[in-house]
């Protein structure tokens, strides 16, 4: 149970962060985006983000630092076995699901559905 | 007396009438009754966002010509503008009327840009009969400017709601019973540094004060001659700065001041500041101003039109935002 409440927080507390930049650094969206994925990145990077994620569970796999967290984390265990390449090929193994995902579910919802403005 | 900007119009070149076209969701404006067709669809039953936005200029110009029983081989000229890269909307548009066609970009202010540029062709008796105006289509202008609307950004409560909408005046020689174009004041570019494209308000307000202070100024009147002065779309933001700025010039706008933008859709906080947007400010200044006129609720009006003169390319580079507005004085005499 208590898994609930740490997630729950920490994947809020996360969120407060993206619109604080948002709301008073006036940061834009995509921005704010870029700065969450590049701290993911990082904080994985010093060994930080999977304790994180014992913790938090999908507080923290959810919001979108989990995405640079996931960028480190191929690169980093593709360079423990192929070395420099590693790091680049490594980069899109662990985040390829996301990515495809996020294509293929964004031609789905093109195919089908035409943007609208609020009536 | 044509002077750093400074226009008086001596033949008092006339609005013989106007055509405004709006959105669906532009039914919520105060300002709907007045508008002379309003479509189900936000893009005019067309497929794409951008031909519904030419379609919206170009029924305007049909409706604004059928009001003085005028077709577009009537008309001498087309000065229309719109948001969209290269004014490819008003491009369409004059591909399907086929008047001699000049493109306008003033952004925001192209209202009163083209409506100056219909003046002066007017007075140096080059045309008899010309159309101007401008118009903006929300989904295709957010797309332009800011994310498309599928991405479902959120925006702070300083940004504007691009209104769908678009505003034609038609402009001839002096014509008794109709407002009058008699002055005018083009603006210039006043860029106090702001970066902000959520906040355009802010940006503009500084363009419309300098604007406002040259055009009182220059032709030797003062801001408590006008019944109405109404800048085009600073928004709630922008108009708040607005009227502080005339506080500390101590000019008294409090009881003539409007703003076309913060009205547009009723002060209602689903739209944040209010509209923005190329036929924000022609809609509202074509219909509701323009018929107020006629009917004798205002005689002497000052329009003032802002515009963002950004890109997003321009806002990527990290540059300012550079603003400008340009005047109107109208009269009905």
């Amino acid at each position: 149970m208590s898994i609930f409440i740490t997630a729950f927080i920490v994947g809020g507390l996360i969120s407060v962060v993206g619109q604080l930049l948002f709301d008073v650094a006036k940061l834009t969206p995509a921005h704010t985006l870029c700065i969450l994925v590049v701290t993911g990145s990082i904080l994985d990077g010093i060994g930080w983000y999977e304790p994180l994620i014992d913790f938090a569970g999908a507080g923290a796999t959810i919001p979108i630092t989990s995405f640079g967290n996931s960028l480190t984390h191929g690169a980093m265990a593709e360079a423990e076995k192929h070395g420099f390449v590693g790091v680049l090929t490594g980069m899109f193994e662990v985040t390829s699901s996301g990515i495809s995902a996020a294509i293929l579910f964004g031609f789905i919802a093109a195919v089908i559905f035409k943007a609208k403005g609020k009536n | 007396m044509v002077k750093k900007g400074i226009m008086t119009f001596q033949t008092t070149p006339s609005i013989a009438s106007t055509g405004v076209t709006a959105g669906p969701l532009e039914r919520k404006s105060p300002f709907n009754e007045q508008f002379d067709k309003v479509y189900e669809d936000e893009r005019s039953d067309l497929t794409t966002n951008e031909q519904g936005h030419a379609k919206m200029i170009e029924d305007a110009s049909m409706i604004a010509l059928s009001k003085i029983d005028a077709t577009p081989s009537d008309a001498d000229y087309l000065l229309i503008g719109d948001l969209v890269n290269q004014m490819t909307p008003s491009n369409f548009c004059a591909s399907s009327l086929q008047i001699p066609y000049l493109g306008m970009f003033a952004a925001c202010a192209t209202s009163v840009s083209s409506l100056l540029m219909g003046a002066l062709l007017t007075e140096s008796n080059l045309s008899t009969c010309a159309l101007a105006g401008a118009g903006s289509q929300h989904n295709a202008i957010e797309r332009q400017f800011r994310y498309p609307v599928e991405y479902g950004s959120q925006k702070p409560k300083t940004a504007q709601w691009t209104a769908t909408a678009a505003g034609i005046a038609v402009v001839t020689p002096f014509k008794a019973g109709v407002p009058k174009i008699t002055k005018g004041t083009v603006g210039r570019v006043i860029d106090l540094g702001t970066t902000d494209p959520l906040n355009m308000g802010a940006a503009m307000a500084p363009a419309a004060m300098d604007t406002l202070q040259r055009h009182l100024k220059g032709h030797r009147t003062k801001e408590s001659d006008y019944d109405l002065i109404m800048t085009g779309d600073l928004g709630e933001t922008g108009f708040t700065i607005f009227k502080e700025l005339a506080t500390r010039q101590e000019l008294d706008i409090s009881s003539n001041a409007r703003d076309a933008g913060e009205e547009f859709y009723g002060k209602d906080p689903k739209f944040l500041a209010g509209a923005s947007g190329a036929g924000c400010s022609s809609a509202v200044y074509f219909s509701y101003v323009y018929n107020e006129m006629m009917k004798g609720t205002y005689n002497k009006v000052l329009l003032i039109a802002t515009g963002s003169l950004l890109s997003p390319l321009s806002y990527q580079q990290g540059e300012t935002i550079p603003c400008i507005a340009h005047a109107v004085e109208l009269t009905m005499k």
